[in-house]
């Protein structure tokens, strides 16, 4: 470390964005600005009219005789062309790119039109004529086909119900809901025919498990699919994982028709098509004591994943496994989980990713409980929180807890929104007929995900025959040029979180120069990029992992260069200098030492296993916590939701630039308060969706946002290199949770649904 | 989402529109501000083999007043600052689009696209004003009440473009209300009401809850449950047709009370 | 097809295009400044609003036809000398962008707004940006940002 005893550094301070300068002229390098390939074609894809229908007949005749059309890739050469895409559970029914015989969603892919341009591509698709048989759809997920149903326990919980005094035994549904980033999907693909390799440019977010299972479907190596994603990305929050698809489905137009073929989705397909999250029914029993400590909980989880288990599904299901009892210290817990198809748009990340379908069904029920036991619900939380002096902290289903101070958290956020007061408060207005409602939402968020932890859809005897999976590393390259130029490369794909900037400060620390002297190469090529099956931006892995490869590649640069100034006895010599001898000049390097400056390092957290033979997992290597506090009024007259207050105290370990890490916060703040008023994604009872556009899908903006008060606290992981701990994702399962609750409590009632829409509302009141 | 071919045409008189929509009918459709055509074009819900361009119209956004009305022609913005001259239309226009759509959505075609979530086509029918249309064989002058038919659909004939709008300026004494609720600020309203109070009493309009802008008749004395009794409204999506018709008693008596508190 | 002859950021161009051919792609492809992004084509998510005649307009909701012998700026236009103008250098400042896919239209029509009206209440920004669709920042920075522009 070069880093001087008593300067600051970089990495901690609110540092401004080195990406913005670009953004901000209009000189973003995203999926549709770039033209990396010459004689591209354009697609558009003809989509299914119909949640579940038979293809008896697809005639493209017409629209190959359009001028400007070069041809058409219909579902049938998908089922020549490819193979159903690799997925973690057996005896599934296969899934293509596009529907071979049978469409099971409205909106899936029947063929792909490519022409001179987007407008001829989509006059061609008005010409291609489909006869459909319909079937009946299943839309209600009790009906749904089920494709995984396995049952755990830990500790005692039987015996925990027995001696319960109170025992909550409620439904609740989460929605399905979607992250729907400003910019859509977008892949070139460019099948190579000379050397079999399908180089695809996507606004990806992996490469992630997904190139394997992308690679998988076409029938590739690994090595010959190239996939290279931009340098900037219009935003995702999970969404974009599945852009997977699309590289296939337009990888295998560009095969067939000898063209590389561009397909940009447009907001409507975004809608019909991409992903969303699951919707998750489920039947949380908790056992109470009297004095409110939890003493077991018991799940019953219905999720319903849409038309096809479409990997990393059914990874929603058990992303928090090892957090099924929260931030509470309670040792006996139970869950069945069953994952059902239906006649939806297959499910996939989602900001939060399980979080809020957890948090949702956990957080009421803390509340119901305390309301029930006539206690109030911040000091049940209090009773039942973690203790600061318990991490690292096992919980019953396997997670490690990393570090914390629960207690001090839930001391903050009460004392920044005047809890009391806001209690009486809250009293006084009672008292004048107002219905004002306090609702908090205890949060434990985890990051680094474990990808082991997915296999848990299998039994421990399935396991054993497949390779352990215990998956989170992340690369990372840091090199010096022979001019003393320093270049970091990542495999982190960012989407807005600023990776560059954090990079820089992180290598301007270990080499001591300033950030703003560090290139940052966001870009991803699989083929020339450090990466694992793992890298990719999901489970906010970047502050954790990705930094900690970052880290640790600069400091073997940083050892080098030191290794370099001892052996030529100049502990004054520049970094240039230095870099220019092992450059220039190996024959002044020390013996045995390689020339050049160009180091990769990985670094996987050492703390993941594979699922033990008990099921337990430790599904992710950090976990921040966050306690909120929303205050709301509801109108009576109208039933709309006013936050008179929201108050967000969080703890995501060391913060690496605290402008970014609020601005995570404030980003996941505005998902979750959309899951809570505004969001969902409907279906009608034949299968049509009615959130098709922006007009119907309801993405708050800005005078829906609530004001929002943040608090924090640095308390550092004890498993990653610099102690951070992803933020991005514990406000969006906190803030549905939390508003529901505050809502109940203005209204005094229980079963309040998401989202919790003025009409909605009203109803719950006029009852 | 990209139109189907079109043929275009930018005319720079009212004449020469007329000639073209005569000629067309009802394959061609008029582009004023474009701010609710284009999208449907865009997802090919409109399918016009001739668009006929008019904002090159020459002298086609003119405000003038005459005999206690505005008379708009079908050029002029939402966002034109000559409006707030009509208090009903300053109220009902910031729930109208957004700032950017405002700035290149006409007043007439609001009006000629009838949607029935819409603020403008109710405040014209509760202030009595008039759609000025004009074909090839001349001009009508229709009243608001009987322009609007139902959702998008109007006494408009395929070859008649709607040159003007007339608002009645307020009379001594006269005020108004515009009141609305939306999911989201600026999204088209669960449930709006319009009134003016004045010499003549109450006149009070609904909006979204029906299939066109709809006046009712109120009993001053419970004006909000008197409207409601007389309004269906179907659910949707978003809202249960209880809470809806919940909704239009709310709204009513909200802006009936703003009314009179502004004459008092 | 169709002439269109256009002035740009101060720069002339004359293209020949469909009269079906939307601004936003006209912009992107054909002039070949991608800095105006297309969020939704249908008018929700105002990504695409640029500046025509110094009127802040959906893109995506005209035709290139119709700004024949315009003036239209894009967020390509609004540096000064190649710095960040005061805009641009408050919404780095208050962290107003993540992706920075919506920043471009925000931009734009919070150019218009800041031209009619030097000091916009908090409302009032909040109010122009309800045309805007920001999945990033939770519009508290955005807000920060246009605020503290007009004060500049």
């Amino acid at each position: 470390m070069t880093t001087a005893v008593g300067q600051e550094t970089w990495v901690g301070r609110p540092l401004q964005r080195l990406e913005d300068d670009a953004l901000l002229k209009g000189l973003g390098r995203y999926m549709d600005d770039i033209e990396p390939v010459a004689n591209v074609r354009h697609a558009a894809i003809l989509r299914s009219a119909f949640a579940h229908a038979r293809i008896t007949r697809l005639d493209p005749s017409a629209a190959l005789e359009l001028p400007g059309v070069v041809g058409v890739l219909t579902g049938a050469d998908v089922l020549e062309l490819s193979r159903p895409f690799p997925v973690g559970v057996d005896g599934v029914r296969p899934y293509y790119a596009a529907a071979t015989d049978v469409a099971r969603y409205a909106g899936e892919p029947l063929a792909v039109v490519v022409a001179r341009d987007r407008y001829i591509a989509e006059d061609a698709l008005e010409l291609i004529e489909v006869d459909y048989e319909p079937l009946d759809p299943v839309l209600d997920p009790e009906q749904g086909e089920l494709v995984s149903d396995r049952s755990f326990s830990y500790g005692e919980p039987d015996a925990a119900f027995a001696e319960a005094a109170l025992v909550v035994r409620e439904r609740f549904t989460f929605p399905r809901w979607s992250c729907q980033p400003l910019e859509t999907y977008g892949v070139v693909a460019d099948w190579d025919e000379g050397s079999g390799v399908l180089t695809a440019w996507a606004n990806f977010q992996g490469p992630f498990t997904l190139h394997s299972v992308a690679a998988g479907a076409l029938g590739l190596p690994g090595s010959r699919l190239r996939l290279i994603t931009p340098s900037d990305s219009g935003g995702s929050f999970g969404i974009k994982a599945a852009v997977y698809v699309y590289v296939v489905l337009i990888g295998l137009a560009s095969r067939k028709l000898g063209v590389p073929v561009r397909w940009t989705e447009d907001r409507l397909e975004h809608l019909v098509g991409s992903a969303a999250s699951t919707s998750r029914r489920t039947e949380l029993e908790a056992a109470f004591a009297a004095d409110g400590e939890l003493l077991a909980l018991r799940y019953d989880v219905l999720e319903d994943v849409g038309a096809y288990l479409r990997a990393p599904e059914p990874a929603t299901t058990y992303r928090m496994h090892g957090s099924l009892t929260g931030a509470y210290r309670c040792r006996s817990v139970a869950a069945r989980n069953r994952v059902v198809l239906t006649n939806r748009c297959p499910s996939g990340l989602n900001r939060g990713f399980g979080g809020p379908q957890l948090y949702f069904p956990l957080e009421r029920t803390m509340e119901i409980g305390a309301r029930r036991l006539g206690l109030d619900p911040a000091a049940v939380r209090r009773r039942n929180l973690i203790a600061a002096d318990a991490f690292p902290y096992r919980t019953p289903s396997g997670g490690l807890y990393d570090s914390g101070d629960y207690e001090a958290c839930l001391d903050d956020a009460l004392e920044l929104v005047r809890y009391d007061e806001r209690r009486e408060e809250q009293a006084a207005a009672r008292a004048e007929g107002r219905l004002v409602g306090i609702g908090l939402a205890c949060v434990v968020e985890p990051s680094i995900s474990n990808m082991g932890y997915v296999t848990l859809a299998q039994t421990a005897e399935e396991r054993a025959g497949t390779l352990p999976k215990s998956g989170n590393a992340e690369g990372a390259t840091v090199a010096i040029g022979p001019l003393g130029g320093i270049t970091i490369r990542i495999a982190t794909t960012p989407q807005g979180q600023g990776h560059k900037t954090v990079c820089a400060q992180v290598v301007a620390d270990v080499l001591g120069v300033q950030p703003d002297e560090v290139e940052v190469l966001t870009e991803v090529d699989t083929s020339t990029t450090a990466w694992t099956v793992a890298s990719g931006n999901y489970s906010s892995r970047f502050s954790g992992v990705g930094t900690g490869a970052v880290y640790l590649a600069a400091q073997k640069i940083a050892a080098k260069l030191q290794a370099i100034r001892d052996h030529l006895g100049d502990e004054s010599l520049s970094l240039r200098r230095a870099a220019g001898i092992a450059h220039w000049h190996p024959d002044a390097l020390p013996e045995g030492m390689e020339a050049g400056l160009y180091e990769t390092a990985y670094f996987a957290a050492p703390n993941l296993a594979p699922p033990d033979n008990d099921d337990r997992v430790a599904s992710s290597a950090a976990h921040g916590f966050l306690v909120d506090v929303a205050v709301v009024e509801v109108e009576r007259a109208t039933g709309e939701v006013r936050v008179l207050d929201y108050v967000t105290v969080h703890d995501a370990g060391r913060l690496l630039n605290p402008l970014l890490a609020e601005g995570q916060v404030r980003g996941g703040f505005a998902h979750g308060i959309g899951a809570a008023l505004f969001e969902r994604v409907v279906y009608d009872d034949d299968g049509n969706l009615l959130t098709g556009t922006f007009m119907d899908y309801l993405c708050p903006t800005a005078p829906d946002i609530p004001r929002l008060r943040l608090g924090h606290r640095e308390t550092p992981s004890p498993f990653t290199p610099l102690g951070a701990k992803g933020l991005g994702e514990g406000t969006t399962m906190s803030v549905p949770a939390a508003m529901a609750n505050a809502v109940a409590d203005a209204l005094g009632v229980e079963d309040v649904e998401l989202p919790l829409t003025p009409s909605r509302v009203w109803e719950l009141l006029s009852r | 989402m990209k139109p189907c071919r079109f043929e275009y045409a930018r005319p720079g008189s009212v004449d020469e529109v007329l000639d073209l929509l005569a000629e067309h009918g009802s394959e061609a459709k008029v582009l004023a501000g474009g701010q609710s055509l284009v999208p449907a074009l865009n997802m090919r819900l409109a399918r016009p083999t001739v668009l006929v361009d008019i904002n090159d119209v020459f002298d086609l956004d003119n405000v003038a007043e005459t005999d206690r009305a505005l008379r708009v022609d079908a050029l002029v913005r939402q966002a034109d600052p000559r409006l707030r001259r009509i208090p009903l239309v300053a109220q009902a226009l910031p729930f109208v689009g957004h700032f950017v759509t405002r700035n290149r959505g006409t007043l007439a075609g609001s009006i000629a696209h009838a949607d029935a979530a819409a603020e403008l086509p109710l405040a014209l029918t509760v202030l009595g004003g008039h759609v000025v249309v004009a074909s090839k064989n001349g001009r009508r002058e229709i009243p608001a009440d009987e322009f609007f038919v139902s959702h998008y659909t109007t006494e408009l004939r395929p070859d008649e473009l709607v040159v003007e709008t007339v608002w009645p300026l307020p009379r001594p004494g006269e005020s108004f209300a515009f009141e609305e609720l939306a999911q989201r600020h600026g999204d088209f309203a669960l449930c709006m009401c319009a009134v003016t109070a004045g010499a003549d009493g109450l006149r009070v309009g609904l909006g979204s809850v029906v299939d066109r802008p709809t006046l009712v008749e109120v009993d001053p004395k419970h004006p909000g449950a008197s409207a409601a009794e007389q309004v269906d409204p179907p659910g949707h999506l978003h809202a249960s047709p209880q809470y809806l018709r919940h909704l239009v008693e709310v709204l009513v008596d909200r802006a009936v009370a703003r009314a009179r508190g502004a004459a008092a | 097809m169709t002439a269109v002859a256009v002035t740009v950021n101060g720069r002339r161009y004359r293209e020949e295009v469909e009269p079906r051919l939307l601004l936003s792609d006209f912009l992107r492809h054909v002039v070949g400044l991608t800095g105006t992004h297309v969020g939704c084509e249908h008018g929700v998510c105002g990504a695409c609003t640029v500046l025509l005649e110094g009127v802040a307009v959906r893109a995506c909701l005209m035709l290139a036809v119709q700004v024949d012998g315009a003036e239209l700026t894009t967020v390509e236009g609004i540096a000064r000398n190649g710095e960040l103008n005061p805009l641009q250098a408050a919404f780095k400042e208050c962290h107003a962008l993540q992706c920075g896919f919506c920043t471009p239209g925000i931009l734009m029509a919070a150019t218009d707004l800041l031209s009619r009206d030097g000091a916009p209440t908090r409302t009032e920004i909040e109010n122009m940006l309800s045309g805007h669709i920001c999945r990033c920042t939770g519009y508290e920075p955005i807000v920060d940002a246009i605020e503290k522009a007009a004060g500049a």
